[in-house]
């Protein structure tokens, strides 16, 4: 006995990809956290920018090469590897770490300001507010992402976001950066068509 | 990622370059205020110890605790292995205890392999008879690339009790693995048979120290027991410093940014004379140092996912 | 007694034909033979071997009947194919007395699965000091031949020489452990590539060859039989080729394992591969199997030695040396030198029994010779299962191997001790 024609079955579904942001806009929406960081730190004094890895490293050093464009200011940057601070360590296989590398003044008595890709569930800035308290005592910790998705599972909340995406909890945000992807973009790839 | 850390022949280039790459962020944790990581938080180290080794022990139990694991120290004088309880027996009890990982020292060459096969934790070789002592060698390899710069296509000369030594193994593997060229230098009754062989092919073996000296970026000397002149290993303490001795008329025949280790504790006067030691070439005190940092970086990689 | 009829058996390789057991004996053979009391064996495709006889056994009773006993250890005998065994003097108390032979000889005479020919001690409590009472063993109910401290080698010479020449009295021979004691000191394996590797302190293969060019000198400037257990080398093959050569009665065995497994197995720290003399190398084996073949080694004996599991469930180095080898040596030996039925006979059955001087084992089926024999299935494959073997210890180094060739049936002066691959008692 044949099988019933192929009509009947369901055509393979695409996965669907939306772009978000072009590398034009992700370009603008950087100057904007710049712009607004200016603002509410007063001229981005005693300010330090702390890029979490991968993502959030070449975008602690465009906002910093912004501010210093805008207002001639020079915001000292450092990387914060949060891979040791993780609450998911022992779902995969052991995580390279990576460097943390504290700018030379240090970060004590300063406004540290966080820097990541995408916001989610909050969990890595939890480690990384960990992580942060193991390394200096800064006087106060600020947020800024490029992209928040929602979702959140902690008490976490960003103080600069680039774009807030409605997105579902099956479908994922991706950021590629010229520095580690070679271009910028966000897409939206999707859960069901 | 491995499961076990047996021998230094466990370890690929990238491994091993991964181990060393850690150790490099682990050794940062030294200088902070806080020097504690969370990332072995609930986990359970057993450091079963069948030899006195206080620096190997306090070194790992550091290591251990820098992570935040818990750390039981299991050792065999005044416990139930005085009483002759099995190697087996021993490891279904730690089996039972929820050891994550087992760091063991044991007189007899190959008692790691074995515990590997009745415990499922992981199992590191903290030094077995005169086989090997891997994190030695990771520690002495850090020690070199931190100093030198690199580590392929280094000239390391290791000096005296090759028989015996489980260092000497551990380094020769590894050491071969990430490029380095190693002369094994002693009396021909304590190298062993087939080294170059059994080990990497490539290792030179003299019996020439001041021939050697000259043309090494790294002279590793190693312990020298008194006791081998006993045996007829060599005919006296007094012969054996003469010929594989490194005292200060030789140590100047290094090339000057030659360095010297030695992976303690020392016989001063017998392999090595304290103007030696203590001289800026010595990386003795750092070894120690170092060796903190690596082991975070061996137990991290082993217990710091899920590598089941 | 039941008489057997054994049918379409190829005797010793050759064409088939019927074989009649009778009160003991081979009572007939040839093609299309009749016999209506006889219980009747089809052993179409099966080769008849005159029992297999073992002149290294370890059956380790008295003193450690937690490894093996006597009759254990016979059973194991039976069903590898022998009907007679040599059982070594290293028990607990030390076979170096009349008394001790003849409690090991009646045991075996109570299990009746095999013949049990007690060997006795050379020097008392195998300590190499002085001469045990050799006559007193040979004039017993154990009739002891065959002398040997095996597990120590004698190594005082002026020791060896008297003992040498001590048992001509009596047509004894000393089978001797050939490892020079001060250059074994703490040995573990063979002393080479891996030992180093493994960082296990080697035992050197002049340990072994030294000690046989000592004692084939001193058996010809004496003119005594001498016979070497266990040789490993390739060195020692030399030796024993040149001492053959110059017309010394020395004779030598060789063991399964050193026939077939090499050093490498160490690699695993697994010390059911601990074994003394150790485990050599390729060329090592290459070298046995050549001399095996020649003649320059005379027999297979299996050095079957028997250990509890808390003596290899251990550290390589606290462990007991030795492997079981009785259930498996016919398969070794048909891998090794493949269906040469003739040699495989003559190697281990009519030459162990020559120099054994055991009546009655070593000879061919024929009418008017004692039924001791075995049948063999040469085209059946097994996989060598601890659990299942009859001896009480586990320890074989061929666990889960494939081996080539059963043992179907195995008679003891006409009474079967196997049948269908199983023990009858």
């Amino acid at each position: 006995m044949a099988y019933p024609p192929a009509a009947h079955s369901s055509p393979p579904r695409q996965p669907s990809v939306k772009v978000i942001l072009a590398a034009a806009d992700v370009t603008r929406v950087v100057d904007r956290i710049a712009h607004q960081i200016l603002e509410k730190t007063q001229g981005a004094a005693d300010t330090v920018l702390l890029g979490i890895p991968t993502r959030g490293v070449p975008l602690a050093r465009r906002l910093a090469a912004r501010i210093s464009t805008f207002e001639d200011v020079t915001v000292p940057v450092g990387v914060l590897d949060i891979t040791l601070y993780r609450d998911d360590l022992r779902r995969h296989a052991t995580r390279a770490v990576g460097p943390t590398e504290l700018p030379p003044g240090g970060i004590d008595g300063r406004r540290v300001i966080l820097v990541d890709d995408v916001l989610f569930s909050g969990r890595t800035v939890r480690a990384a507010l960990d992580a942060l308290s193991d390394v200096g005592r800064p006087a106060s910790v600020q947020l800024a992402v490029l992209v928040d998705r929602g979702h959140r599972q902690l008490p976490i909340r960003a103080d600069y976001v680039g774009k807030n995406i409605p997105t579902a909890l099956a479908e994922s945000v991706k950021v590629t950066l010229a520095e580690t992807d070679g271009a910028d973009e966000v897409r939206l790839h999707g859960g069901a068509a | 990622m491995i499961r076990h850390l047996l021998s230094g022949a466990d370890l690929d280039a990238a491994t091993a370059t991964e181990i060393l790459d850690t150790a490099a962020e682990m050794a940062t944790v030294a200088g902070r205020e806080v020097k504690k990581l969370p990332a072995l938080r609930g986990r359970t180290v057993v450091n079963l110890f069948y030899e006195d080794s206080t620096r190997t022990r306090i070194s790992f139990e550091a290591a251990a605790k820098r992570l935040s694991a818990d750390v039981i120290n299991f050792s065999a004088k005044g416990s139930s292995v005085a009483k002759g309880e099995s190697l087996k027996d021993t490891a279904l009890t730690l089996q039972a205890m929820g050891a994550d990982a087992v760091v063991v020292r044991h007189p007899a060459s190959g008692a790691p392999h074995r515990l590997a096969n009745w415990v499922d934790g992981s199992v590191v070789n903290a030094g077995d008879g005169t086989h090997e002592h891997p994190t030695q060698a990771l520690l002495d390899a850090y020690t070199m690339r931190s100093r030198l710069g690199r580590l392929d296509g280094l000239h390391v000369a290791i000096v005296g009790d090759v028989l015996h030594s489980r260092v000497a193994r551990s380094n020769v593997l590894l050491l071969s693995t990430l490029g380095a060229k190693v002369t094994l230098v002693g009396p021909p009754t304590l190298i062993p048979v087939d080294i170059s062989p059994a080990l990497a092919p490539g290792t030179d073996v003299s019996y020439d120290l001041d021939a050697v000296l000259p043309g090494v970026d790294v002279v590793m000397m190693l312990r020298v027991q008194r006791e081998r002149m006993n045996d007829s290993y060599f005919p006296s303490a007094r012969e054996y410093a003469r010929r594989y001795g490194l005292d200060g008329p030789r140590m100047r025949r290094l090339p000057g940014h030659a360095i010297v280790m030695h992976p303690g504790p020392m016989n001063r006067g017998m392999e090595i004379t304290p103007e030696v030691a203590d001289s800026p070439r010595s990386t003795i005190v750092e070894q120690v140092a170092n060796g903190v940092s690596v082991r975070m970086a061996v137990l991290y990689l082993l217990l710091g996912g899920n590598n089941r | 007694m039941t008489a057997y009829l054994i049918r379409n058996v190829s005797v010793v390789g050759g064409a088939p034909t019927d074989l009649l057991i009778r009160d003991g004996v081979v009572a007939e053979t040839g093609a299309g033979l009749a016999a209506p009391d006889a219980t009747v064996l089809d052993a179409t495709g099966l080769v008849a071997l005159p029992g297999l006889v073992d002149l290294h056994t370890h059956l380790r009773e008295p003193g450690r009947e937690d490894a093996e006993t006597v009759e254990s250890g016979s059973r194991a005998a039976a069903l590898g194919g022998y009907t007679a065994v040599c059982a070594m003097a290293n028990t607990s108390p030390v076979a170096d007395t009349a008394g001790v032979v003849e409690q090991v000889w009646r045991l075996g005479r109570e299990a009746g699965l095999v013949d049990v020919q007690p060997i006795g001690a050379v020097t008392v409590g195998l300590a190499g000091e002085r001469l045990a009472e050799l006559g007193a063993m040979a004039d017993s109910a154990a009739r002891v031949r065959i002398f040997s401290d095996d597990g120590h080698c004698v190594a005082d010479p002026k020791l060896m020489r008297r003992a040498l020449e001590y048992v001509k009295a009596f047509d004894g021979v000393i089978a001797q452990h050939a490892e020079e004691p001060r250059l074994t000191e703490g040995a573990q394996m063979h002393e080479g590539e891996v030992s180093t590797r493994l960082g296990l302190t080697g035992w050197p293969a002049v340990a072994e060859e030294a000690i046989i060019a000592r004692d084939v000198l001193l058996a010809e400037h004496v003119g005594s039989r001498l016979h070497i257990c266990h040789v490993s080398t390739a060195g020692s093959v030399e030796v024993l080729r040149h001492a053959k050569a110059r017309g010394v009665k020395v004779t030598a065995e060789v063991t399964p394992h050193h026939l077939l497994l090499t050093d490498e197995k160490a690699a695993s720290y697994d010390p059911v591969y601990k074994v003394n003399p150790p485990l050599r190398t390729a060329a090592d084996v290459a070298a046995l199997r050549a001399a095996l073949a020649e003649g320059v080694i005379d027999i297979v004996a299996t050095d079957h030695a028997p250990h509890a599991v808390e003596d290899k469930e251990c550290e390589w180095a606290y462990a007991r040396p030795g492997m079981l080898g009785l259930e498996t040596a016919l398969s070794i030996a048909l891998d090794v030198l493949g269906p040469q039925w003739d040699l495989i006979a003559e190697r281990m059955s009519r030459a162990p029994a020559r120099i054994a001087g055991l009546d009655g084992h070593g000879l061919d089926p024929a009418p008017g010779v004692p039924a001791n024999l075995t049948l063999v299935d040469p085209a059946a494959r097994r996989v060598v299962e601890p659990a299942e073997l009859a001896s009480r210890s586990r320890n074989t180094p061929y666990a889960r191997m494939t081996l080539p060739g059963r043992i179907v049936a195995t008679f003891l002066r006409g009474e079967p001790t196997v049948l269908d691959g199983k023990a009858v008692k």
